[in-house]
């Protein structure tokens, strides 16, 4: 783990709802955009990861962009299937044994809220028979406990929602287009108390592709890119409350997502304070307040005045999920932590059109930070900066 | 009473237990570990008595492997009966997850007492719930 390792190539298909395309179909979309920014094709790729959730493998993209005979490798980690790709496709170029590497993740899921198998988790049949086996119940049930020891109110939920829809509406790529107005959202259909309707993300569909570069390839090409100050991920530590946990420990654990995010800081050489901009997990508006604290950009109870006063919006102090993030684009799973990082990219070089943010100093974001959290308790945290 | 959704997720006395687990450690869990696991635990009685620890409703059909109203073959969304759900902390034990029953969601709060009960799941099944410690049973609760 020597080389410094850029992202020079970042390409995406639109999230939302594409009914002509497989979710394969859109990760090669993504490819080919992304080799059409980095000005490759795809014959120079000298190794790839990548993989899906529920739209199949994805070395079978070789059919569509070409037989190079370059090593192919499907990533199958759910919740982190686009950040493991990352992963294994900086690690290829670090460990100095590749000098381009693609990284890339799709999906396609059908409606509604995602199924899990609870023998797929190791949990007994009667968990998911008596309908306590949903993503959904857990993040409200976190929440819940949240807002009582912290006094988060219902509306700071809700303004979290509409920041998202706000930031989606001038954001090609995402998948709600248009606003939402706090009450709208505060009063639609309870899903689980205490987060309705237009506070949770839905599974969606897209595509996304990375192109790594070493540096010597940066030099060689005349390149420009982003550079990976570090990318950590982590499990889940002893006694946590995680997402399918029919019992918990009585003992206050750790979180994923706090280890990952001091990896991330402690390799990278920075702290919560020189982030620019920040792209966190918002599976539903009560996560992404849990993972402002979680991630360490303020204290437990603070997110109160950070969504009153707008800290995190565009404009704001800490501009967060400046796409809209998984509220406003649905959540692919093999993708959505891949967008994260494409959206640093895009705001990191100045490419961000209507919703570019300012940065510290007015010509645009230096650093750029994305987490990504999922089943069954993981967290994966990249640092980028230019 | 209909049949037990697991033959093994509480006891059969008089006054059933939810069962846990007690590991080598001496850590109580929920729920019993199963295969491999399972073989240097000891079956654990949980307290019938806890404190809510978090609450949420369900407010929309679970897909499969839900098997309560609305699941069957004839059945849809309109069948669905919504419920509540919670963790309950049962004190020097575990956290437990369980639905909530005898409640209103506007009742719940945090540390609220709750007591195991059995509940009628759907045609042919029991579950397990917590629901909220009576007045007129709180001289028993202290006894």
């Amino acid at each position: 783990m020597s080389e410094s390792v850029y992202i020079i190539g970042a390409g995406i298909h639109p999230f939302g709802r594409t009914e002509e395309r497989s979710g394969r179909e859109q990760g090669v979309y993504a490819v080919r955009e992304a080799l059409k920014d980095a000005g490759l094709e795809w014959a120079d790729m000298e190794c790839a990861y990548g993989g899906s959730a529920a739209a199949g493998n994805a070395d079978i993209m070789v059919n569509e962009l070409g037989l190079t005979s370059l090593p192919f490798t499907n990533v199958a980690n759910g919740c982190a299937t686009g950040g493991s790709a990352l992963v294994a496709a900086q690690q290829a170029i670090a460990s100095g044994m590749y000098d381009l590497a693609l990284a890339v993740g799709f999906d396609k899921h059908p409606r509604g809220a995602f199924n899990a198998k609870p023998a797929d988790f190791g949990l007994p049949e009667w968990y998911g028979q008596t309908g306590m086996m949903l993503t959904t119940q857990f993040f409200a049930l976190k929440i819940q406990r949240y807002m009582q020891l912290h006094a988060i109110s219902r509306e700071t939920l809700g303004r979290v929602a509409e920041k998202a829809f706000r930031n989606g509406a001038i954001t090609p790529h995402a998948w709600r287009r248009s606003e939402i107005d706090l009450d709208t959202i505060m009063n639609a259909p309870m899903i689980n108390d205490p987060l309705t309707k237009f506070m949770f993300c839905a599974p969606a569909e897209g595509g996304v592709a990375l192109i790594l570069a070493s540096e010597k390839k940066v030099r060689e090409l005349g390149a420009k890119g982003v550079k990976i100050a570090h990318i950590a991920v982590r499990t889940r530590p002893p006694d946590s409350f995680e997402v399918f946990q029919a019992g918990v420990s009585i003992k206050e654990g750790g979180k994923p997502t706090v280890l990952a995010s001091k990896a991330a800081f402690e390799g990278a050489g920075m702290g919560p304070d020189d982030i620019e901009v920040a792209q966190l997990q918002d599976t539903e508006s009560g996560a992404e307040i849990m993972h402002m604290a979680e991630n360490g950009f303020c204290a437990d109870g603070e997110q109160e005045e950070w969504l009153a006063k707008g800290w995190s919006e565009r404009s704001g102090k800490l501009p967060i999920n400046t796409d809209g993030g998984c509220l406003a684009c649905g959540e692919p799973i093999g993708a959505s932590g891949l967008r994260q990082v494409y959206e640093n990219v895009e705001q990191l070089r100045g490419r961000a059109g209507e919703r570019q943010v300012p940065g510290r100093g007015g010509t645009g974001p230096k650093t750029g930070y994305s987490h990504v959290y999922g089943a069954p308790g993981l967290s994966a945290v990249a640092i980028l900066e230019r | 009473m209909g049949l037990k959704i697991d033959p093994d997720l509480w006891s059969d006395d008089p006054e059933p237990h939810l069962m846990g687990a007690r590991l080598p450690s001496g850590e109580i869990v929920f729920p019993m570990p199963q295969g491999d696991a399972a073989r240097d635990v000891e079956p654990y009685k949980l307290a019938r008595k806890g404190r809510l620890w978090s609450w949420t409703t369900q407010g929309f059909l679970p897909k499969t492997p839900y098997e309560g109203p609305g699941s069957g073959p004839d059945e849809g969304p309109p069948d669905f009966v919504p419920f509540l759900l919670g963790y309950v902390e049962l004190p020097g034990e575990v956290i437990v997850e369980s639905r909530i029953v005898d409640a209103r969601l506007e009742d719940l709060h945090l540390d609220m007492p709750l007591e195991f009960c059995i509940v009628a799941f759907n045609a042919t099944h029991d579950t397990f719930a917590f629901r909220p410690v009576r007045a007129n049973q709180s001289g028993e609760q202290a006894a």
